[in-house]
């Protein structure tokens, strides 16, 4: 009886079409995305069913933690430095050209200004430690959060979008400061950062 | 993967002074694993969706004036406080201050508020569930969708309702609340704030209206 050979094959495995998905795949996720800012704080927002998605330019985005403190965030270096500039020389405060540049590409911020000077002396890495323990003072003798949003809505012009981001927990009454500073300055029109939820269509009975 | 097994040419007879033949293949394990390494990281590091958000339209605190009070008083008001522990307490048309009992309870559950919005808003809502067919079936262009719904949610007659978040409710709360004017389809609503009036109904209706104070 002949034996039945069985023919040796090459354990070689053509990775040319994988590297060609892999690398449709990469330059797909590379295009698309954008990359996540870190919060200074954690939260987790309420889900709704709106389903309008917000714009990716020209936000000032305020940031409501669980215990109200309040966190700013606004795109574009030059735009940073100049809100900066515009909301220091308020506060009378003198700023280096480190610190200008050390703030315009940083991301979220939130600190009194009194205090801004001192902060921006802490190293880097412990800067964002430090952060979630001060928060723009939103009281309404010391409002400086109207401050910013003044200087910004000056810089940026009627096309910036404030976007007010909190967390599901948050009290109304600090989202009332928040909202009623706005109402000072007539800024009406704001998003409300939230999260998809589904629902089933509403249906009369 | 790791072992790499180099195909020899079949009929390879070395001879001296002859070229090797050299394979033209390429390992492309490395790369592979290189892009997979940057396939992992960009999945990871990079937010795919956008966050949603909700477009609103708060009142000037000046022009909050005369005709905006006497809007939300007539007859097809509904007046919404937004309580601790989630809970709704509502009443429709002007508030009889001197009746007790008049302030109702109910949640942001399906079978609470939104039913109770539906039932109200029925009209309109019946109207832009048709429209939405309509749409479904490619009878209108989305402008024109668009500016039907809008026009159908400001039509008189509709509910106007006045959303009064209490400082003990969350932000939880307030977004339940305006999630459900965009299910229920009520486009005239409001958030203001608590006025001496409201005060009184509530403390009436034993609604507790300030955060209890720590001790």
């Amino acid at each position: 009886m002949p034996k039945i050979k069985i023919a040796r094959k090459s354990t070689w495995i053509d990775m040319t079409p994988m590297s060609d998905v892999m690398i449709l795949l990469l330059t797909f996720f590379m295009l698309t995305s954008t990359f996540l800012k870190p919060d200074p704080v954690k939260v987790s927002t309420p889900g709704s069913v709106s389903e309008i998605s917000i714009p990716e330019k020209n936000i000032f985005s305020v940031l409501i933690s669980p215990d109200g403190k309040v966190f700013l965030d606004i795109d574009n270096p030059d735009d940073r430095t100049t809100i900066l500039e515009q909301v220091a020389a308020e506060y009378q405060i003198n700023l280096t050209d480190k610190e200008k540049k050390d703030f315009s590409i940083g991301t979220s911020f939130g600190v009194p200004m009194e205090q801004f000077k001192e902060f921006m002396a802490i190293p880097g890495e412990k800067q964002k430690a430090a952060l979630p323990n001060f928060g723009v003072p939103t009281d309404s003798t010391d409002n400086q959060f109207q401050a910013w949003v003044k200087a910004a809505r000056e810089v940026k012009g009627k096309d910036m979008v404030i976007a007010i981001k909190a967390d599901q927990s948050t009290p109304y009454k600090k989202i009332k400061a928040v909202m009623g500073s706005l109402q000072d300055l007539r800024e009406n029109r704001y998003n409300l950062i939230t999260s998809l939820r589904e629902v089933s269509t509403a249906k009369p009975k | 993967m790791s072992a790499e097994i180099q195909e020899k040419d079949s009929g390879g007879k070395k001879k001296a002074g002859h070229m090797k033949k050299l394979s033209t293949r390429i390992d492309f394990t490395p790369m592979v694993d290189m892009i997979m390494l940057l396939l992992t990281f960009f999945m990871l590091a990079t937010s795919m969706s956008k966050p949603q958000t909700m477009e609103i339209g708060m009142p000037t605190k000046d022009k909050m004036d005369e005709k905006d009070k006497n809007e939300a008083k007539a007859s097809e008001a509904v007046t919404l406080y937004l309580s601790k522990d989630h809970k709704v307490y509502y009443f429709m048309g002007i508030p009889d201050l001197v009746k007790p009992n008049f302030l109702k309870q109910t949640d942001f559950s399906p079978e609470g508020l939104r039913k109770i919005l539906l039932s109200k808003n029925i009209a309109v809502v019946t109207k832009v569930n048709e429209l939405k067919e309509k749409k479904m079936k490619l009878q209108v262009s989305k402008e024109d969708y668009d500016k039907q719904l809008a026009k159908l949610k400001s039509s008189p007659g509709t509910p106007v309702v006045v959303i009064k978040p209490l400082d003990n409710s969350t932000y939880n709360d307030m977004i339940s609340a305006l999630d459900e004017m965009l299910i229920c389809n009520v486009g005239k609503y409001a958030i203001t704030e608590l006025e001496p009036n409201d005060k009184t109904i509530l403390k009436n209706s034993n609604v507790q209206y300030e955060v209890a104070p720590k001790n």
